[in-house]
């Protein structure tokens, strides 16, 4: 195993945590979907900032990217409430107009960002060794994708640990909560942001469709075995890390794309888990 | 310039082939896409999109050929397979059915994408253009794909035109189909092979990624026109050609454009403008009417407070001091004088020097909205055996809607009653 190597398992397996903790919270609210409709409709946002800072490791792409996740709950609400429209095709029409402007974007601007349609599928974490940080000093830091995935990771905890209780009440029984006087609508809106943060750190690595797979397989599978949302967490964030892992060998055994390996090796943990459930119900 | 006449005239046989292929999977799509969002699965629909890429692929490794045939059974098999564990997991409560459908969703999409890859660096000279399944791309379509696209658009459509009944019927109550006697089992997978049989052609122009769209969108624009189902099968299929007919062209005029996201776009396009515009269900209409209904009922509300402020003094005819009137009810002052100006538009009041006065015609506007007030109170009494004090808000809301026929239908039924609940004066029909 070569450093590369194991630069590129860091990077998914960051990226893993970081989906896993606002997942859960999606997995429990039954909102899997928005989790989709967000990480689709980041694109246009993602394209814009490109063009305007004209680079990727600005704070200002991440920032815009995020607005444009929570904008999508805001119009798939308003299309639901002020058009009358049922929620599942709300939610079906507004992702996929934005992530066709997106790639529509990508296409006329072709060669002015560094995206291309591929890559807006599934990511391009096998070239994440290839981009590092050289400080000015000399000193090489690492791939730039670790330390970014790493300070979202840090944000997020920090997020966590300050909005703790409102997660958790409103999560488990919005109406107790607001007789606390705990502001359901704000807490949606938090966790909205956390999703859209989570998908935005996750696009260049592996795209916009397997971060849902990063986003619910974790937590689904942790929903199978937890009692309580610390748990579920814990046991979200180590699946992420071991699908990471093997879904990488997975990768180089099949010479295929990584990010996708890992959404199957997501997918075959989950399945793996039901059948342990269903033998050992206890 | 010259492009798009050859492009509207179909002068090249080129373009005919992908105008033709292009329209055909446009429209099955937008057809079968009704029931899909009738039935409020409009989010299963993007799952199993997502989930005909392994097949595609596999049919590839397979069979080493770029038949669209094999392409076609292979994306079938892997549609229906995600379709079938959705619904199992769903089902069996393993997880809830929104986590199961961005599962599989996600977890297939993973498996077309790792297979796609491997076949791309596995080197194989035949594997150029699979890509195309991602985003579609209109100009590649052959005279074998529109062949087998017509075959297949035949089976569709008969296949909905036979089952219309069954399939309306459970897309828009599964138990009552159940309990009527249809065969809700059997229609279920035959609608759902029909679906993911169009969804698998439907990727040659949009790819899977925006498939969903495709079956929606339409969908959707057409709901808000109409009410009646074939109307609304019509419609959709009409705006799904539309918007094919745009993708294909785009495809044609720009061959590094993908042509899946502009026909989404042109879709969501006349989506909205359908949701602002529809007569009845769109949102301009609903805004006009409410605004309507709003000045109707703040008029009758005042014309009622002349009365009742008239029936106190013994004069209903009789002025009304402005500062009277403000203290009279709970009105917001800004409505009030905006409902005292539209009134006086109407002839229904006079301002004569510092006091409001109601006209004959007011006089009568007024008695009409009391008397329907207090009918429907006596009804409430009478026939709910609810308390007289319970009646009012009820009245409050009804007085604005009773239309003529229902005011003498209430009459007769109470017997030309003379006084309400609260033994008020009934004012007489006029």
């Amino acid at each position: 195993m070569s450093i590369n190597d194991f630069w590129i398992i860091l990077t998914a397996s960051l990226v893993a945590l970081c989906c896993a903790i606002p997942g859960c919270f999606l997995v429990l609210r039954r909102m899997a979907m928005f989790g989709d409709a967000i990480s689709h409709a980041v694109l246009p946002g993602l394209v814009v900032a490109y063009l305007i800072s004209g680079s990727r490791a600005s704070s200002v792409l991440l920032l815009g990217a995020a607005i444009t996740g929570l904008l999508v709950t805001f119009i798939i609400e308003f299309i639901q409430k002020k058009m009358r429209v049922q929620n599942d095709a709300a939610i079906g029409i507004t992702y996929t107009f934005l992530f066709a402007v997106g790639v529509i974007l990508i296409s006329l601007f072709a060669g002015q960002t560094d995206l291309d349609q591929e890559c807006v599928l599934y990511g391009e974490i096998a070239f994440v060794p290839f981009d590092t940080i050289t400080l000015d000093s000399g000193l090489l830091l690492g791939p730039r994708q670790v330390w970014i995935a790493g300070g979202m990771l840090l944000i997020l905890l920090v997020i966590l640990r300050i909005g703790y209780r409102g997660l958790y009440l409103t999560t488990f029984d919005a109406g107790y909560a607001s007789t606390l006087g705990v502001s359901v609508m704000l807490w949606h809106y938090v966790l909205m942001g956390m999703v859209s943060l989570a998908t935005v750190v996750s696009f260049e690595s592996v795209g916009a469709i397997m971060v849902i797979a990063f986003l619910v397989g974790p937590a689904a599978t942790a929903a199978l075995f937890a009692k309580r949302l610390p748990w579920m967490i814990a046991i979200a964030a180590s699946i992420g890390v071991l699908s990471s892992i093997f879904g990488y060998f997975l990768a180089v055994v099949l010479n295929a794309s990584v990010s996708g390996s890992i959404a199957v090796m997501i997918g075959v943990i989950f399945a793996l888990a039901l059948l342990l459930k269903r033998f050992f119900p206890s | 310039m010259n492009n798009l006449r050859e492009f509207i005239f179909l002068t090249e046989p080129n373009i005919i082939l992908v105008v033709m292929g292009t329209l055909i999977l446009c429209g099955m799509a937008a057809l079968v896409g009704c029931f899909t969002f009738l039935r409020k699965r409009a989010l299963v629909g993007d799952a199993v999109s997502h989930s005909v890429l392994p097949g595609v692929c596999l049919a590839f490794i397979l069979t080493g050929e770029k038949n669209p045939l094999y392409f076609l059974i292979g994306a079938i098999i892997t549609g229906l397979a995600s379709l079938v564990i959705m619904e199992w997991l769903g089902r069996n409560n393993k997880t809830r059915p929104d986590t199961a459908i961005a599962l599989l969703l996600s977890v297939f999409f993973g498996l077309g994408i790792v297979l796609l890859t491997s076949i791309q660096h596995s080197g194989n000279a035949g594997q150029a253009g699979l890509d195309k399944f991602l985003f579609g791309k209109a100009a590649s379509i052959t005279k074998d794909d529109v062949l087998l696209f017509a075959i297949s658009s035949i089976f569709i459509v008969g296949g909905i035109i036979v089952f219309l009944r069954g399939f309306t019927v459970l897309s828009f109550d599964e138990n009552y189909a159940q309990s009527i006697g249809f065969p809700v089992k059997r229609l279920r997978f035959i609608l759902a092979f029909i679906t993911v049989w169009s969804v698998a052609i439907g990727i040659q122009a949009v790819g899977v990624v925006l498939m969903a769209a495709l079956l929606i969108t339409p969908a959707l624009a057409a709901r808000m026109w109409t009410d009646s189902i074939i109307k609304m099968l019509i419609i959709a299929v009409f705006i799904g050609l539309l918007s094919g007919y745009t993708g294909a062209f785009i495809s044609y005029t720009a061959p590094a454009m993908p042509t899946g996201p502009w026909i989404v776009v042109m879709a969501t396009f006349m989506a909205i403008i359908s949701m602002v515009f529809a007569p009845k269900r769109g949102y301009l209409n609903r805004w006009r009417e409410t605004r309507n209904n709003n000045r109707i009922t703040l008029e009758e509300n005042i014309l009622k407070l002349f009365y009742g402020l008239g029936e106190k003094t013994g004069n209903p005819n009789g002025a009304i001091i402005k500062e009277d009137l403000n203290n009279a009810r709970s009105f917001d002052p800004s409505q009030l004088s905006k409902g005292l100006k539209i009134l006086q538009k109407k002839g229904y009041v006079n301002d004569v020097l510092q006091t409001w006065q109601l006209t004959p015609e007011g006089l009568i506007a007024a008695q009409r909205v009391v008397r329907l007030h207090r009918l429907w109170e006596l009804y409430l009494q009478k026939y709910l055996h609810l308390n007289p004090d319970h009646v009012h808000d009820d009245a409050e809301a009804m007085e604005h809607v009773i239309t003529p026929e229902i005011e003498a239908q209430l009459d007769a039924l109470l017997g030309n009653p003379q006084t309400d609940p609260h033994n008020t004066k009934i004012p007489p029909a006029i």
